[in-house]
């Protein structure tokens, strides 16, 4: 037999039919819904009387709207916003797909309460109309984001019409240097790519640095896959991912947990099997890294200074100098000489207990710089409520956090959290897109540690130094 | 979705990297539970100000490009996130064709679901393109799907590749979950066949 990789052997795993023309059709395991990206979707089932074939397998959860201050179940105040969420709810309900609603302590983003609740199980497909979804990756499934037309697609007949992608393997070797986390590997990745190196190609993390992550911190990784242009990110699932899985709600029991055990253990790439582009990186080369400009390629170690447009080539040289105009910074200058009016720490990239644990550890019995606005956003009710137990809450709020209720927040700002034209904002989430977070708003990528460093000294900071 | 043979048109000039689709159409706007109206805040934040009044400078504002119906684009556009209201927008302005050396995986994919086409060429042809374009309103080009091919207003010819099933789709405006739906035996069985094999899924 033909050695493969993962990625082959879910997709072999998973079709149902292939066509002349290698037009595949793939099965869907998992398929998560949110408000923003599905109602014309439902809409497009009414039109034509179809079903939900497999609403047993669809998860719907409201998160990019929803208000994340805690006087929300008073009600929502943005109208479109409101019809958004109630038009999911009673899509959900009429179409008896899985739903949690927004006062339901399981609530959160999509992809923090797909794994949470055990829906996400190795080598699965998953899909969600978000492209986000490749943090689903984490557990050897593969997952990825979608269209609405295609939201619609797995809707009807639980499958998509699929092109097999590519092979690609990044492989991070040795050991992290103390201060540099999943999301410095996932950016730094990022940052030697480029936004389009992994375009048409599904992406195998591996490596001794991968296999020492939590599940928390593979899930970081793989969150930004899509960031770096690739369909989805992968990684071979381990104790560690068996652990994590075993006594969710809707993971296996009993004889099919053994059944199901077995079947995940033989899901890693062969040895001889050949990847059509190879990364390898060396762990201790990683720093704590931040973004200066306004794409995710944009990544430089902490202690490197805002590049001139003149350092790059071709295209990039406009994009550069359009980037250091939008971000408002001077080439030479320090990243750690970066003043930041505010700190966003959450997302479905850095929205989990780990994520606060850190946060947590560096401003404990500390408090945040005077006129500094900072906020920690859960990715889940059960984040928020496990992060209140071990105390967390508590520091982060003495600290001078606010404490919000989960949802995808300030991300992509949707709902009331944004920033106004020219405020800067350290965030731990996944994009820093002109106008992303608020028009205007100028986005600092960086781990959920050294997010917490600069609310403490208002501008950008080494976390070594602290 | 509405069937694409033949377009011939203006083509705009935006030869930034990266456009996002954030940028072609911001999360605003993403409150709607409609795929149409989208086209008046196609590229919103880049097109107008804060005030709602329109930046001069954009292309899509200028006269020759105000009823483009092909943009020429600098590499990787339609990165970012997966909102299919990028075409949409896109399409409800009245773009037909995307042009560039590359695409973001889901943006590509979303196009042909709804009636645009978008062409990968070489950075040389794209280069070309691109300086066609900007030549406004005084530079049709024309492409054919069935003949694979874009004429530029000087009668030259580039040919280009794209997939047969999509293409099938895009001439005669399938809508591919009908299609889909004929292979509802096979879809069946296999979730018998996963079943038994996979009971915890």
């Amino acid at each position: 037999m033909t050695a493969t990789t993962l990625y082959d052997k879910i997709w072999n795993a998973h079709l149902v039919s292939i066509d002349k023309d290698g037009t595949s059709l793939l099965y869907i395991d998992r398929h998560l819904v949110h408000e923003v990206t599905s109602p014309q979707a439902f809409e497009g089932l009414r039109k034509a009387n179809r079903p939900v074939r497999a609403p047993e397998k669809t998860i719907a959860v409201p998160d990019h709207n929803v208000p994340t201050t805690l006087d929300r179940l008073n009600g929502v105040e943005n109208e479109e916003s409101r019809i958004q969420l109630d038009a999911l709810e009673k899509n959900a309900l009429d179409f008896g797909v899985h739903y949690y609603p927004v006062d339901d302590i399981r609530q959160g983003i999509v992809h923090i309460v797909g794994p949470e609740q055990g829906w996400t199980l190795p080598g699965m497909t998953v899909v969600c109309g978000d492209s986000h979804t490749a943090t689903h990756g984490a557990f050897g499934s593969l997952a990825h984001g979608i269209g609405t037309s295609e939201v619609e697609h797995v809707l009807a007949t639980q499958t998509l019409i699929q092109a097999k992608s590519k092979n690609m393997r990044v492989e991070i070797t040795g050991k992290l240097q103390p201060g540099v986390t999943a999301k410095d590997i996932t950016m730094h990745v990022i940052g030697q790519t480029g936004t389009a190196g992994g375009t048409g190609h599904v992406i195998e993390y591996c490596g001794e640095a991968i296999r020492d992550l939590s599940m928390e911190g593979r899930m970081t990784v793989c969150n930004m896959a899509i960031e770096g242009g690739a369909r989805a990110g992968l990684i071979a699932p381990d104790q560690k991912t068996f652990d994590y899985v075993m006594g969710r709600p809707h993971a296996p029991k009993g004889a099919a947990w053994e059944a199901a055990l077995a079947y995940w253990k033989t899901l890693f790439t062969d040895e001889d099997a050949v990847f059509d582009k190879v990364l390898t990186i060396r762990a201790e080369d990683i720093e704590p890294s931040v973004t200066w400009g306004t794409s995710p390629e944009d990544v430089l170690p902490i202690t490197g200074t805002v590049p001139y447009a003149s350092d790059f080539k071709g295209g990039k040289v406009e994009a550069a100098q359009r980037a250091l105009d939008y971000m408002g910074l001077k080439p030479g200058m320090k990243l750690t000489d970066i003043k930041i009016d505010t700190v966003f720490i959450g997302s479905c990239t850095n929205g989990r207990i780990e994520d606060f644990r850190e946060v947590a550890k560096v401003v404990k019995g500390k408090k945040i710089k005077e006129g500094m606005r900072a906020m920690v956003v859960p990715g889940s009710g059960l984040v928020r409520a496990q992060a209140e137990e071990e105390g967390i809450a508590q520091i982060l709020q003495d600290a001078g956090f606010e404490w919000r209720l989960a949802g995808c927040s300030m991300c992509l700002a949707m709902n009331p959290d944004q920033l106004e034209p020219g405020e800067r904002c350290a965030a731990t989430s996944n994009r820093n897109f002109e106008g992303r977070q608020g028009r205007g708003g100028r986005t600092h990528l960086v781990s959920p540690a050294m997010a917490a460093a600069a609310a403490l000294t208002g501008h950008l900071t080494d976390i070594r130094d602290l | 979705m509405e069937k694409f043979t033949k377009v011939t048109g203006v083509a705009a000039p935006m030869p930034l990297i990266n456009i996002d689709t954030d940028m072609i159409i911001p999360k605003l706007f993403l409150k709607t539970i409609k795929r149409s109206g989208l086209g008046k805040n196609l590229f919103d934040e880049m097109r107008f100000d804060g005030a709602g009044n329109e930046i001069a400078d954009f292309v899509l504002n200028k006269p020759a490009y105000r009823n483009a119906q092909i943009i020429v684009a600098g590499d990787n556009f339609g990165c970012g996130s997966s909102r299919e209201h990028a075409p949409w927008a896109l399409l409800d302005f009245g773009i037909r064709v995307v042009i560039s050396t590359s695409f973001a995986d889901i943006f590509y994919s979303n196009c042909f679901k709804n009636g645009i086409l978008p062409i990968i060429l070489p950075q040389e042809d794209v280069g070309k393109l691109m300086d066609d374009a900007e030549r406004g309103a005084n530079a049709v080009i024309s492409i054919d799907l069935e003949s694979q091919t874009i004429i530029g207003p000087d009668g030259g010819e580039i040919s280009f590749e794209v997939d047969a099933f999509k293409k099938h789709c895009l001439i005669n405006g399938l809508d591919d979950i009908g299609l889909t739906m004929q292979k509802s035996d096979k879809i069946a069985a296999f979730e018998a066949k996963n079943t038994a094999r996979m009971p915890w899924i």
